[in-house]
């Protein structure tokens, strides 16, 4: 191969390297982009009155005579609507059945959109559910609210070769003559009065239980749970993984018992994540009983199962690559196999176990199948420390799914998922970065 | 199996003679040196089948310098490495014949090699200090064996490091790393940190031939330093530091002893044609 050839290639072949390395790099900014950016919009928006209102009734936060001077100051609107629907309400008993009948549906969605605005509405009955209590807490679905409230959508069935097509009508004409009529321009000029919304940082998205299925608050309970997963997994798996490491690599001898513990082990890693979770419930929950029900202690076993196969890899790795010569040294000197593990393997070995651990870390506090069936519900308080061994937890991992596809209604708590989205990839990295900086000390520390 | 070994019992008459003429007159008087320290006995090592050493019969002087040399692959490293049995950890590796040491069967039964390695230290080709502050190198062999008091542990630290000759260069950073040290001066904490468990044999295992010149003089400077307080035996390639360092040699050959006299009579007047052949290079 002569000079030009071999440059040629060399020079295509850094061309390649660079490009997957750009090409994976944007693959991660499309992924971590919208994480972040929609993520932070459960902890940065604006707030409106109703969120306000909520904090004070829910958590007892926030300043109560500025609230009050607030509400004096938005009912003087709100009331104006109010008193257009108790104009139009009059104005509908006289009016013949035919053509109460030709408004009452309409109506009826026109007073359930201002309900979802403002609140209940006077003369209804308080409500159960919070999500009713309360109007729109945030601005930017309130003019999502908004929209439903002066549009009446519908569909497009006209072409029967493409799938319908929803658009927006007009509420006034419908009830054009009637004094309703005003309704629809008044609010639309007048909702940031009624609702005053206002930039907040709402740090209580982290530390806060979450109110009525995750309709308002936070998600404290979830992160709370995450972190005992992870660490409840940790406390079964590592110790026992860095055992079995060291029992593989200086006690077991070569032979087929050996390779077939190694292969085992192999094998596990390699088992879907959803048999662990089935696994831990036959076996942790209905054979062993180590709880009642689903618990955080059957769900850090399940998933310290699942992780181990990963952490005696680690290890196992990590003590072949400390040099003999440190085993020979130790051993020179009239030291005991035990020493030498305990005082020259394992310490030189500690930052590739550590990976190994982190790596594990991140893994059992993401997992989502090992904990359904284990640990993890829905909704729920955070538990106390001394509640681990009986109580489930609500778990990031699992409310993400929850909210996604399960929750009834996905759609008008989206924000909430995002949140939680970065709230667990936050929680993973500082896991891990936490780790890689305990990591390089240890590493500076051995290496002088 | 306790062997009445012939070996064991110093035979003063005909080895003193050979000592008194081939000796410089500075090495002759050793004060409790010239018994026997370590014997073999037809003592031979197999890696599996393979025999790497052949019943090999020797008596190691007490505090006196044995070197041995051979060419590569000769056995020379294996048959130092049994001597505190550090070829435990190469697997498939056993012995037959036997192996005294102070009259102990040192493949015994019942010896304890765990004791038997804190008489017998062994300082390897390559230094390989811990990854400790040189403070804790040192330490670890007095701590290992059950000293925690800080000062004691200060004194034996300064002592050994002064019989290292490495005092001086290191005394005002104890507390940092010993991989900071450049190459002779790991390989002399390595000396110190054997040393600081008290052996009375020490075995260097070509302790030079990772070191540049400088530090192997400074090696070499040390283990003239050591004699006649610890029975040392050195294995090496190069027959000058033979020479120079050693008050007996050994020159193995595809696992035989084939001599093993005064370094001044082996160097001078080897008895065996193939010795001649190796230190005149004609093979190597």
């Amino acid at each position: 191969m002569n000079l030009g050839t071999r440059k040629l290639l060399d020079r295509s072949f850094t061309a390649l390297g660079i490009g997957s390395i750009v090409i994976m790099g944007l693959a991660l900014l499309v992924v971590l982009a919208p994480i972040v950016s929609k993520g932070v919009g459960a902890l940065v928006f604006r707030e409106t009155i109703e969120h306000r209102k909520l904090l004070s009734t829910e958590f007892h936060r926030g300043d109560g005579r500025e609230l009050e001077k607030e509400i004096a100051l938005s009912n003087g609107y709100r009331q104006k609507a109010f008193d257009m629907l108790a104009v139009f309400d009059q104005e509908l008993e006289q009016m013949t059945p035919e053509r109460q009948e030709q408004y009452r549906e309409s109506y009826d969605q026109v007073k359930t959109a201002l309900r979802g605005l403002l609140g209940p509405l006077p003369g209804d009955t308080d409500p159960e559910l919070a999500r009713n209590r309360y109007g729109q807490t945030r601005w930017d679905k309130a003019e999502e609210k908004l929209r439903e409230l002066l549009y009446e959508q519908k569909w497009d069935y006209s072409n029967p070769d493409v799938i319908a097509k929803p658009y927006d009508v007009s509420r006034a004409p419908g009830f054009a003559g009637t004094s309703l009529v005003r309704l629809f321009p008044y609010v639309e000029q007048n909702l940031d009065k009624m609702l005053l919304p206002e930039w907040t940082f709402y740090w209580g998205f982290i530390t806060d239980s979450s109110i009525d299925a995750h309709f308002f608050g936070g998600i404290w309970p979830e992160i709370q749970g995450t972190l005992f997963l992870a660490i409840g997994a940790m406390l079964f798996a590592f110790p026992l993984g860095v055992i079995a490491a060291v029992y593989f690599t200086e006690y077991a001898r070569d032979g087929f018992l050996t390779s077939m513990l190694r292969s085992a082990n192999s094998t596990l890693a390699g088992v879907p994540s959803i048999v662990f979770g089935l696994f831990g419930l036959a076996f942790f929950i209905n054979t062993l009983h180590v709880s009642e029900s689903k618990s955080v202690l059957a769900g850090s076993l399940t998933l310290a199962i699942m992780i181990l196969p990963t952490i005696i890899r680690a290890s196992e790795e990590a003590i072949l690559s400390v040099p003999k010569t440190y085993k020979e040294a130790s051993l020179g000197l009239g030291s005991t196999k035990w020493n030498t593990i305990m005082t020259v393997i394992l310490p030189a070995a500690l930052p590739g176990i550590l990976t190994g651990g982190v790596i594990s870390l991140g893994r059992a506090a993401g997992e989502t199948a090992p904990i359904i069936f284990t640990a993890a519900v829905s909704v729920g308080t955070a538990i106390g420390l001394g509640d681990v061994l009986s109580s489930p937890t609500p778990a990031l991992s699992w409310n993400i799914y929850n909210l996604a596809s399960e929750h009834e209604a996905a759609a008008q708590i989206r924000h909430v998922q995002y949140g939680m989205v970065l709230a667990l990839v936050t929680v993973v990295l500082l896991l891990n970065l936490s780790a890689v900086i305990l990591r390089a000390r240890i590493s500076k520390k051995l290496k002088g | 199996m306790p062997m009445t070994l012939e070996a064991t019992e110093p035979k003063k008459s005909k080895d003193s003679s050979v000592r008194d003429i081939y000796l410089p007159p500075e090495r002759k008087k050793v004060s409790g040196g010239g018994v026997p320290h370590v014997s073999a006995k037809n003592f031979s090592i197999y890696y599996g089948e393979f025999e790497a050493v052949k019943k090999v019969s020797a008596d190691i002087m007490s505090k006196y310098v044995t070197a041995i040399i051979g060419p590569s692959g000769c056995g020379k490293s294996t048959f130092l490495r049994s001597i505190n049995r550090m070829n435990d950890l190469i697997p498939n590796c056993h012995t037959t014949g036997a192996l005294m040491f102070d009259g102990e069967d040192v493949y015994g039964k019942f010896t304890d090699e765990v004791l038997l390695r804190k008489k017998i230290g062994m300082v390897f080709q390559k230094p390989n200090p811990f990854p400790k502050s040189i403070f804790d190198n040192i330490a670890y062999g007095p701590r290992l064996h059950g000293i925690k008091d800080r000062k004691t542990l200060e004194g034996i630290v300064e002592k050994s490091l002064r019989k290292a000759a490495l005092w001086d260069e290191v005394c005002d950073r104890l507390d940092k790393n010993a991989l900071g040290l450049s190459g002779g001066q790991q390989q002399r904490l390595c000396v110190a940190r054997t040393l600081a468990v008290e052996p009375e044999i020490l075995l260097l295992d070509e302790p030079t031939s990772a070191l540049d010149p400088k530090a192997t003089a400074k090696i070499e400077d040390l283990i003239q330093e050591l004699r006649g307080s610890y029975t040392i035996m050195i294995v090496t390639h190069n027959m000058q530091q033979a020479s120079r360092v050693s008050d007996y040699t050994m020159f193995f050959y595809e696992g035989v002893l084939i001599e093993h006299a005064p370094t001044a009579q082996l160097f001078t007047r080897p008895k065996d044609q193939m010795t001649e052949d190796y230190i005149t290079g004609r093979f190597s």
